[in-house]
């Protein structure tokens, strides 16, 4: 049984009277690409700004490598393993593809040549390269997307959280950053992805944990969650798997 | 050394021109300007690379001017070490403002209105402080000589700024060429994406703003040794304030060069409204003002980057 290399144990968030994110744990397994799927509005993304460090629970814990890092500040938590990348992407927009990558390239390596260096590696592996000299500001949504993922890559993380990063990508581009994600996961990075584009989760997951109005509803692999009636309910309304199961039998 | 190549050919260049300039005047033109460009190398670290805009950098000059002065009249102390002890009690003061800032968030406009809070705070307090000479001011005697820090042949107090603002410049391309460098400038871009990425955002602002105190409150020492008086208004006053961001923005935000080149034009127009328009009160601040709002939408980088347009082919930057 492969270990645990971060854990999200009974996370609470609230927004007021809103009610985010509701004692809701995940267990990432070491060296998986897990899902985190719901629709709109679950608390997804707040769940990662959580493990990330930029929200903090009312309640609940966040462990990495058996130690409870829910007090670390967000950097704290970079210089330990945990890169994010944000739904809503952050770049640099003043520095070129390059700068901003190594930005996070500069987390392990103090030498701006290296830091420099290790950014070209990391473009390569996400198909920045030739890009590597732009201005981050005249990229296209899925360079700017691409370009979150090599930032984050780029700090050589143990655990990478990615929040929608195929969002708004047409069908050659997802199927051109699949790829990509799975060597991430083959090169020994555990990957958990939020994400709504369900053929490439699906395609890619080892496990799946389904996220509804704050809570974890189902997990298990891709298949089970998909035939789950929690799940479909969850996603098409009340009372939706009956009405298919009725349809299919009919 | 590359990246420092031009910086030392025109340091070089500067540090020849009192063997060839005859008038006084040029001379003490090009001195003010060096004095202004080393505030503004200050504020441009902090503002231009950090983009944490200060509205009060007077804070920073005039504790430079006044540690200079005090310590001397009041103590006894060597110029040189007051000097010192000046650029050293203004990193100290940047620091103790950016942990009060920063440590609460403060940002944008209201990290600006802050920090020309205790500017005026600092301005007042000079006024009525008897150790600091309150409303008459502070006179340091007379006393030419390398030793005390006061130049009697015109050339050598040229030389000392021109030396200051040389390392200033210096510190500046080295720091654009590193680690802490490229973590600032990301902190100025966005400060989430930043912090993703492991940057200690408190930390990099903070010293960011002590060493913006510090290069600011060297300009400030210059300034107590050249005209050996000081009062609340012209060491602590919205004056210099002004200056240091003008001549970072007008000559090129968050670059080496900007605030030498926007200090030049600067003076060069102050003077120029002065021949024209006389001692008209406010004349210079409506001049600079009618500067900033032609240079913020017409050439949002400033002469430096007039110039790298006029170049299309950019020199790379080390
Ligand atoms: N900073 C905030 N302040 C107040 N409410 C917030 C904040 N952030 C999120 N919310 C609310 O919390 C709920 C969960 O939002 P969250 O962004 O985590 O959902 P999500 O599952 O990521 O949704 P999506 O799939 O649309 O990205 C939503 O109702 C959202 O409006
Ligand atoms: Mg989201």
């Amino acid at each position: 049984m492969a270990e645990l290399i971060a854990e999200a144990m009974g996370v609470t968030v609230r927004f007021g009277g809103l009610v985010a994110v509701n004692d809701a744990s995940v267990p990432v397994t070491e060296g998986r690409i897990v899902g985190l799927i719901g629709p709109n509005g679950a608390g997804k993304t707040t769940l990662f700004a959580t493990i990330a460090g930029f929200q903090k629970p009312n309640a609940g814990r966040i462990r990495f490598r058996g130690k409870d890092i829910t007090a670390l500040a967000p950097h704290r938590r970079a210089a330990l393993g945990i890169a994010r990348t944000f739904q809503i992407v952050q770049p640099f927009a003043g520095l070129s593809v390059r700068e901003n990558i190594a930005v996070g390239a500069h987390l392990r390596h103090a030498g701006r040549a290296e830091a420099l260096a290790a950014a070209d590696a990391v473009a390569d592996r996400v198909g920045l390269s030739a890009l590597l000299n732009l201005p981050a500001a005249s990229l296209t949504v899925a360079g700017r997307k691409r370009l979150e993922l090599a930032r984050a890559l780029a700090t050589e993380p143990q655990l990478l959280l990615l929040d929608e990063v195929l969002a708004g990508l047409n069908p050659s581009e997802v199927r051109d950053v699949i790829p990509v994600i799975r060597a991430i996961r083959d090169g020994g990075v555990t990957v958990l992805m939020i994400e709504h584009v369900m053929q490439a989760v699906m395609a890619l997951a080892d496990e799946i944990h389904v996220l509804s109005e704050g809570r974890i509803i189902a997990r298990g692999s891709p298949d089970a969650v998909a035939r789950d009636p929690a799940v479909v309910e969850a996603y098409l309304g009340h009372g939706a798997a009956a009405r298919l199961q009725g349809n299919a039998h009919a | 050394m590359r990246p420092y190549r031009l910086l030392l050919i025109v340091l070089a260049m500067l540090a020849a021109l009192p063997l060839v300039i005859e008038s006084n005047v040029a001379l003490n033109f090009l001195k003010v300007s060096l004095m202004l460009a080393l505030a503004g190398t200050g504020w441009n670290l902090l503002g231009g690379y950090g983009g944490q805009f200060s509205f009060g950098h007077a804070v920073f000059f005039g504790t430079g001017a006044y540690t200079a002065a005090v310590l001397q009249v009041r103590f006894g102390i060597n110029a040189w070490v007051a000097f010192g002890a000046g650029i050293a009690l203004g990193a100290l003061v940047g620091a103790a403002i950016g942990w009060l800032t920063f440590r609460a968030g403060l940002r944008g406009s209201y990290f600006a209105l802050v920090t020309l809070a205790f500017a005026e705070v600092a301005r007042i307090i000079a006024s009525v402080w008897p150790l600091t000479g309150a409303g008459a001011g502070i006179l340091i005697p007379l006393k030419l000589g390398v030793a005390n820090l006061q130049f009697g042949s015109r050339a050598e107090g040229y030389w000392f700024v021109l030396a200051l603002l040389g390392l200033a410049m210096a510190l500046a391309r080295a720091i654009e060429g590193r680690r802490f460098g490229a973590q600032l400038v990301a902190v100025r871009e966005n400060e989430d994406a930043a912090k993703a990425l492991g940057v200690d955002v408190l930390r990099v602002k903070l010293m960011a703003i002590a060493l913006s105190g510090g290069i600011t409150a060297s300009a400030g020492g210059f300034y107590a040794q050249t005209f050996l008086y000081l009062d609340a208004g012209l060491a602590y006053g919205p004056w210099i304030s002004v200056e240091a961001l003008l001549t970072a923005i007008v000559g090129g935000i968050g670059t080496v060069w900007g605030p030498l080149l926007g200090a030049l034009v600067l003076q060069a127009l102050s003077e120029l409204g002065k021949h024209l328009g006389g001692d008209a009160p406010g004349l210079g601040l409506v001049l600079f003002g009618a500067v900033l709002i032609i240079v913020v939408r017409f050439a949002p980088e400033g002469i430096v980057g007039l110039i790298r347009r006029a170049r299309p082919r950019r020199v790379a930057r080390g």
